[in-house]
């Protein structure tokens, strides 16, 4: 039994509005084992993103880190302070957020741009030992070496996003936490970034969070899989549990309305709306929508429990 | 309005001078604002709070009934700007093509002289005397340029937007869409250009009458200013007299720059809240 | 049979003339007829840069091509006078991307739909004008109540959208071009909105062209399938036989890099085509020659036909050659419903840089 790399316990998310508070992350908690890949699919809304963004406190405000904790090898990181935190970010836990691509710095070249990464973390290399790990990591990611010279604006998407990966694994972290990392891609070019991930991944024996909407690239990617809807993770299970036996009706419904390329006329929707934040349904937040709904999901909010080996989901039809 | 503090000082400055005049004009003669009405260069006291001029006008009157008058060729000359600007802007990039190559043109070449300079040249060339509104009309002859180029820019980007689109595949037509889809976007922005237009008018206005080349027989503000130069004032020690136009102008122009700046935060949509 | 709209070897080229290096060739020599007599579905698929949003707005006349013409029942669109125009702005209409791009902030959403009511005197009173409105609303699976009255901002995207296919669904056009209608919307709301697209062409014979890069969607509701690469086309036909027994090398790929969600790893095998290299506009041969595994010399100097393998398949590929090749004067069915397709093939003038 693989040790737990990354334990997170009870993470809560609010996000203070005028209108009141939006329980933008209720209650997370789940742990990811070294050399894992761990996935988090769910819809906009869902709180996938955040909860991605809260384990490396990078919530701003007017969101805040309600409760919880984030254990990553046996040290609390919500204990941490700012300083201390910042050192945990990309030296042991690192990021690849959302839209990445759009956020490399235009007027700079790439290799500044890991060089920058390295310098701010107080690794002191001579400019010889930065230019060869700028070469390295280019490589792993398979970039050719020109690549350090050029602009952002000279490379195409798919080449901007494994820069972007280049620089999240820059100081070998153990832990990568990709937020829809390909969402921009085309099809073809975003299978070769996740590959690329997967090689990376596997040469420094990390452990990978990838969160995504598209249920396709994260069930191709990941081992075990969780399904977040409406702030609250519903079901967590390997990934062959889930689509064959999947626990939580979120979950049956979501596969159900995905198309396939198998058989026509397979794909039907969920009906209604996913539920605004602020202004939850009482008891399990699924239940208008949900076709099993009975009378205890519409007074009680289910908890998560293990229905079956390493299967956990929150639904009052399991107990 | 705690959000737009700008704003609110700009209408509180400018309510205050309208509150000035409204009040001045009920409670003082507005008609010793000529000359020889008062004995001549008292300082301030009871009966004349402002003081006289050398040529015995009560500058208390004379602030009071210049303001307006200043005020009212900013206004004309910046609605007249505007309004040209606008109806130029609006077509110029919404049709594109041979219209738009010449008003840009017409636009760009008149933003390259210098505007003073022309104003100028207008104004000595009228050889009978200059009334209020004939220096509106002067002023806003060029007031137009600017405001065309900017909201020419605004509208280029509107009409990319996918609802202009969808509106000329509904059917409607161009000068619909501009006044029905666009314009009402554009409010804002229009009316922030239009405190400013009017900003600049009144500045240029001042700079005219200073010159001597406004109407000499109204007692603006610029106009005042010409006589302080005149006679001058300013060596003389008659502080009274150039004090009083200056703290005007000075309320009139923070007054409009706030408001600017507050009309400004509204028009622009980075600050407005998210959809 | 009536050709409603046809696009007859249209090229669209962006920036700069026909040689000049910076220019951007969005799509070559393309023709095609949608029937106005039978309705059917139609997918045109692509990634980024094949053309496909070009072609939209080509065909709906946003766009004027550089060589080419757009004709909307026999007549080109450049030439068209008034009452024609508005006559196609009632037979064909679209469905954009951008649920959030498409209305005016300033407006209700009930203008999206009061606009085309009023402008193509779709009702004699103010009554029969919301009556209507709220048949289209129901018949996009939304309630009036819940969506008249509110500003933009206060609808989710997919309600939205939905919006804009009741608005299309209201003047019965006889084609409705969707431009990613989906992309945008929610995983779990998409299938609604596409089964909306389907019975409004099985209930009320409107044709539909589905433009997307999403196969899956793609073979789900369309009959026919043109698949675009780069501006030109690599393959056409009946949907089941292009999806599930894909010939030209690109769609081979495109369709073994769709993640598919299933417990089944599909994405095993290593990407063996290499990067798309920056466009080199003007280049003669096959588009996907540099990327191609079985690419030959004969491929890099001419672009292939379309060589009809089947009755109702056609792909741009030197590796059928055998096949018959579709010419360009000719225009033979290679759908299995009356969409036609034909192109430029290698007879046309090969661009040179």
């Amino acid at each position: 039994m693989k040790a737990d790399v990354l334990r997170v316990q009870g993470l809560q998310v609010h996000y203070h509005t005028p209108l009141g508070a939006v329980k933008a992350a209720d209650n997370i908690s789940f742990s990811l084992k070294a050399d894992e890949r761990l996935g988090f699919a769910g819809e906009s809304g869902s709180g996938k993103s955040t909860m991605a963004l809260a384990i490396l406190r990078m919530i701003k405000p007017p969101g805040q880190i309600e409760a919880g904790e984030v254990w990553l090898d046996g040290l609390n990181l919500m204990t941490l302070s700012e300083e201390e935190m910042r050192q945990v970010r990309l030296a042991r836990i690192a990021l690849v957020p959302q839209g990445s691509m759009n956020s490399l710095n235009p007027v700079t070249r790439i290799k500044e741009q890991i060089a920058d990464a390295l310098t701010d973390h107080g690794v002191r290399m001579s400019k010889r030992q930065v230019e060869e790990r700028v070469r390295d990591l280019l490589q792993s990611v398979g970039l050719r070496p020109e690549v350090a010279n050029m602009f952002p604006h000279e490379l195409s998407g798919g080449m901007k996003q494994r820069a972007c990966i280049a620089i999240a694994i820059s100081l070998h972290p153990k832990v990568i936490i990709a937020d829809e990392p390909t969402s921009a891609l085309d099809v073809v070019v975003q299978k070769q970034v996740m590959e690329t991930l997967a090689r990376v991944q596997k040469d420094l024996e990390a452990s990978v969070i990838l969160v995504g909407h598209d249920m396709g690239v994260v069930a191709q990617f990941v081992d075990r899989l969780g399904v977040m809807y409406a702030g609250k993770l519903v079901e967590v299970s390997p990934v062959r549990d889930i689509f064959t036996k999947p626990l939580h009706p979120y979950t049956q419904m979501l596969i159900a309305s995905l198309p396939s390329l198998e058989q026509k006329g397979t794909f039907q929707g969920i009906p209604g709306l996913p539920p605004l934040l602020r202004d939850l349904p009482p008891g399990c937040a699924f239940h208008p929508r949900c076709p099993y709904a009975f009378d205890r999901c519409q007074t009680e909010e289910p908890l998560s429990r293990e229905a079956r080996p390493n299967c956990w989901a929150a639904c009052h039809l399991l107990s | 309005m705690r959000r737009n503090i700008s704003l609110v000082i700009g209408i509180v400055l400018l309510s205050g001078l309208v509150l000035f005049v409204g009040i001045g004009h009920i409670v003082v003669d507005t008609s010793k604002s000529r000359a020889l009405s008062a004995p001549a260069m008292k300082p301030p006291s009871f009966q004349y709070p402002f003081g006289t001029d050398r040529q015995g006008r009560d500058l208390l009157a004379v602030m009071v009934a210049g303001t307006p008058l200043t005020l009212r060729i900013g206004f004309i000359a910046g609605f007249l700007g505007v309004g040209v600007g606008a109806i130029l802007g609006f077509v110029s990039a919404y049709y594109r093509g041979k219209v738009d190559v010449i008003i840009r043109g017409i636009a760009d070449i008149g933003l390259t002289v210098p505007g003073l300079l022309v104003l100028i040249i207008i104004a000595v060339s009228i050889k009978e005397g200059l009334t209020v509104d004939q220096m509106a009309i002067i002023v806003a002859s060029l007031a137009w340029l600017n405001p065309t180029r900017t909201i020419r820019a605004q509208v280029l980007s509107l009409r990319e937007r996918g609802y202009v689109e969808v509106a000329r595949l509904s059917g409607m037509s161009g000068p619909e869409i501009i006044f029905k889809e666009m314009m009402p976007n554009l409010l804002p922005y229009l009316a922030a250009t239009l405190v400013n237009t009017v900003s600049n008018a009144i500045l240029a206005s001042i700079g005219l009458e200073v010159l001597g080349l406004g109407p000499i027989e109204s007692p603006t503000l610029g106009m005042t200013l010409y006589w302080v130069n005149y006679n001058a004032a300013l060596l003389n020690g008659w502080w009274w007299w150039w004090t009083a136009p200056i703290v005007i102008i000075l309320v009139v122009f923070l007054g409009l720059f706030f408001l600017t700046v507050g009309l400004d935060e509204i028009a622009n949509p980075r600050l407005r809240r998210a959809v | 049979m009536t050709t409603l709209l046809e696009a007859r070897h249209v090229t669209k080229i962006f920036g700069g003339g026909l040689f000049d290096r910076n220019s951007i060739v969005a799509l070559e020599g393309f023709s095609m007829a949608i029937d106005g007599d039978r309705p059917s579905i139609t997918a045109v698929v692509g990634e980024s840069g094949s053309g496909k949003t070009t072609l939209a707005r080509l065909l709906l006349g946003l766009v004027t091509p550089t060589r080419g013409q757009v004709l909307y029942k026999g007549r080109d669109l450049q030439r068209m006078a008034h009452a024609d125009w508005r006559a196609f702005r009632r037979d064909v209409q679209v469905i954009f991307q951008d649920p959030y791009e498409v209305y005016n902030p300033f407006y209700r959403v009930d203008h999206v739909l009061t606009t085309p009511v009023s402008k193509f005197k779709l009702a004699s009173s103010k009554a029969e004008a919301r009556a209507l409105i709220e048949d289209v609303l129901k018949a996009v699976g939304l309630r009036s109540e819940e969506t008249l009255g509110r500003f933009p901002h206060q609808l989710s995207g997919g309600q939205r959208q939905r919006v804009m296919v009741a608005r299309a669904l209201l003047l019965r056009p006889r084609l409705i071009l969707a431009d990613e209608p989906v992309s945008m919307v929610d995983a779990s709301l998409r299938a609604s909105i596409l089964g909306s697209l389907r019975n409004m062409n099985l209930e009320l014979g409107i044709s539909i062209m589905y433009i997307t890069h999403d196969l899956a969607t793609a073979y789900q509701i369309s009959e026919n399938i043109v698949v675009l690469y780069r501006g030109s086309v690599a393959e056409a036909g009946d949907v089941e036989l292009v999806v599930k027994h894909p010939q030209h090398p690109y769609t081979q790929l495109l369709i073994s890099s769709i993640p598919l969600a299933s417990a089944e790893r599909t994405w095993t095998t290593e990407t063996v085509v290499g990067p798309a290299g920056l466009q080199a506009a003007g280049s003669a041969g096959c588009k996907f020659a540099d990327r191609c595994p079985f690419a030959t010399s004969p491929c890099l100097q001419a672009a292939p036909p379309l060589f009809q393998t089947n009755r109702y398949r056609a792909v741009s590929c030197y590796l059928y050659q055998s096949a018959p090749a579709l010419s360009v004067e000719e225009m033979v069915k290679a759908f299995a419903e009356p969409a036609k397709l034909s192109r430029v093939g290698s007879s046309g003038t090969p661009m040179t840089a």
